[in-house]
């Protein structure tokens, strides 16, 4: 189906239903049941999902594909954000010329800060665009304060031009982003007895982007140009003396994975028209290295995995706190309960980033291929259990 | 004229002189092998002719072109190509994209985007790698990953990738070294069939003299980075200052 092979076709259709549906699937607790702080379906944070699996798909086009290990990707998601607000600010509330103008912008940044960084490989690269990375977020903090607004953050005002719609609604307020005039925070909830579901214009918009720049990154994985992006990770050396030229190869990778990441950057100023410059820092830029390594790099769906899980993470675990805890281990005595509560209070809340580090610790020393290859080893698994079952069923057959 | 000119190319490192007023005139469709006992500068001067390094003086004329300055990829791409010491492959890839990767290069030149096209959808390119797999008996290890072949594979599937860019000069870095003996005699059965079957011109740089004495219409003896004789094989092996230089007095 659409150029690709049926196993391709099969992950495509399966992101599609997990995106579509994301409204339950990540809500399966009654709203008032104990469990119901585990549920991630609040528009907010679906968007989150989508809009950094957008960030991780094109960076696992650079990482994923030719091997350079980019740590300044963030810079791209800034610009990406910054250019859409200021489409906001100046032409219309649509989010369509907002997010065209991010992805433009992102790529003309990616160019010129890839033209330089892929002069050099290995570290020397990864410390270039860390070093651009930081530039630019030191710009946007302070120096450009015009443009970027400094650490305030670039906000709408009552009195932007908007020379394609109003400057302020009727009674007075800041419009609202919107999609030919469906408002991007619309969200309509469906009550299914103790359930309640939220399904949200812009989440939708952004898993239906998502799907199609995941169905452009199976296209490129499976193109002639994937082919030799694998072949630049392989050996540059045997590309260079067979006639190919890696630089400009490993320019436009660079330049995709940073309109991907611009993309992502106009969604976020899309679904909340704010940019700030934190947005740029390197820990940003790093969350997205780790993301697609806990998922699985060069695998098509692990950085879509690893990005979702991240971001659970920081907003589900993040969210435990001492009182929760307590009422978890209420029924205990009171000794235990406390004890319990002092063992495991440092790996949630503020201490979530604790259990993301041995999490992902367990991952790159056990799975070096990510969440994927897990996934791969349980199903093999289950396979052989499977075929063991059959050759217990009775007839034996010969070994191989 | 030969294909491949060198002429007056010298290299110093430092305060070493690895190639002093090299001369050397290869014939087309000939194979020549350059032959010498180590640091006579034979790796200094292939790399030379490639691109790796620049000689210091001197011109390398490929087909009546300089070669001087241009970088890797566009020697390559003149016709020129590179079979290295140890095998340079794609590891991580199949051996069939190992093989398609060279043919896309050819067909294609030195950057192509290509980004949406499936590479399944290449039949011609498909078509040309399974020929070249086929007539290195390499058929049915296409799927294989590249990395896991036998050093003698490797070394086919490498030499394979070369020709299926169909170079007019093909050059070999110590093909057989590190190999058993019943795959250094392949590898010579193999280059022997390519340069009697096909319109190439090999150039060799080895050690074994099995190898050089069974392959080679020309030798060019080098030693301490200066040619010390060129001729054809019988002469070489009775020369007494070759047996002096690189034999040894005794041998």
């Amino acid at each position: 189906m659409l150029g690709m092979n049926k196993n391709d076709t099969r992950m495509l259709l399966l992101v599609a239903a997990l995106t579509m549906l994301a409204p339950f699937i990540l809500n399966p607790f009654p709203t008032d049941s104990g469990l119901a702080q585990f549920n991630a379906g609040y528009p907010d944070l679906m968007q989150r999902f989508v809009i950094f699996g957008i960030f991780a798909i094109g960076f696992n086009i650079l990482f994923g594909l030719t091997g350079y290990l980019s740590f300044g990707h963030a810079a791209f998601l800034g610009v990406g954000s910054y250019s859409a607000v200021w489409m906001f600010k100046l032409l219309a509330m649509n989010v369509i010329p907002a997010i065209l103008l991010s992805v433009a912008m992102a790529g003309i940044f990616a160019l010129l800060i890839g033209y330089v960084s892929l002069r050099r490989s290995g570290i020397y690269f990864s410390i270039l665009t860390l070093a651009f990375a930081q530039m630019s977020f030191n710009l946007a903090y302070s120096v450009l304060t015009p443009i970027t607004n400094g650490e305030t953050g670039l906000q709408l005002n009552l009195d932007d031009p908007r020379i394609l719609g109003v400057s302020q609604t009727a009674d007075g307020s800041i419009p609202v982003t919107n999609l030919f005039g469906l408002e991007m925070r619309s969200t309509f909830e469906m009550a299914v007895g103790p359930w309640a579901f939220q399904f949200n214009a812009g989440y939708y918009l952004c898993a239906l982007i998502l799907l199609a720049v995941f169905y452009l990154s199976i296209r490129i994985f499976r193109s002639p140009f994937g082919l030799m992006l694998k072949a630049v990770k392989s050996n540059q050396q045997r590309m260079n003396y067979t006639g190919l030229n890696t630089r400009p190869y490993t320019l436009a990778a660079f330049v995709i994975s940073g309109m991907y990441a611009g993309l992502a950057g106009g969604l976020l100023a899309s679904m909340d028209p704010l940019a700030g410059a934190e947005r740029m820092q390197w820990t940003a830029s790093g969350e997205v290295v780790l993301m697609t390594i806990l998922g699985g790099a060069g695998t098509l769906i692990g950085p879509v995995l690893g990005a979702g899980f991240i971001k659970y993470f920081e907003n589900i675990f993040s969210k435990i706190n001492e009182s929760v805890l307590h009422s978890w281990f209420s029924i205990l005595p009171d000794g235990l309960e406390d004890l319990l509560v002092t063992l495991v209070y440092p790996f949630v809340g503020k201490g979530w980033h604790m259990t993301l580090g041995i999490l992902f610790v367990l991952v790159v020393v056990f799975l070096p291929g990510g969440l994927v290859e897990g996934g791969q080893r349980i199903v093999s698994w289950l396979r052989s259990k499977k075929s063991d079952d059959k050759a217990a069923n009775g007839k034996t057959e010969p070994a191989e | 004229m030969g294909i491949l000119e060198v002429k007056g190319v010298n290299k110093r490192f430092g305060g070493l002189q690895a190639l002093g007023d090299v001369n050397l005139s290869v014939k087309e469709n000939s194979v020549h092998a350059i032959i010498g006992p180590n640091g006579a500068g034979k790796s200094t001067l292939l790399n030379c002719l490639v691109g790796k390094l620049i000689p210091d003086t001197g011109s390398v004329m490929f087909d009546g072109q300089s070669v001087l300055g241009r970088a890797p990829y566009e020697i390559n791409q003149m016709g020129i190509s590179r079979v290295f010491q140890t095998p340079e492959i794609f590891g991580e890839l199949s051996v069939m994209e190992n093989m398609m990767i060279p043919c896309f290069a050819k067909r294609d030149g030195a950057f192509e985007m290509n980004a949406i096209g499936s590479v399944l959808s290449q039949k011609d390119i498909i078509e040309k790698a399974e020929a070249m797999l086929k007539d290195m008996n390499m058929a049915d290890k296409r799927h294989m990953n590249a990395a896991s072949l036998s050093r003698g594979d490797k070394r086919r599937l490498e030499i394979g990738m070369c020709l299926s860019q169909e170079p007019r000069l093909l050059l070999l870095d110590e093909p057989t070294a590190g190999m058993a003996r019943a795959d250094t005699n392949n590898t010579i059965d193999l280059l022997k069939q390519i340069s009697d079957e096909r319109d190439i011109t090999i150039a060799i740089i080895e050690h074994d003299m099995h190898v050089v004495f069974s392959l080679a219409d020309r030798i060019t003896v080098l030693a301490q980075g200066t040619p010390l004789v060129e001729d054809e094989p019988q002469n070489i092996r009775g020369n007494p200052k070759v047996r002096e230089a690189y034999l040894g007095e005794s041998g």
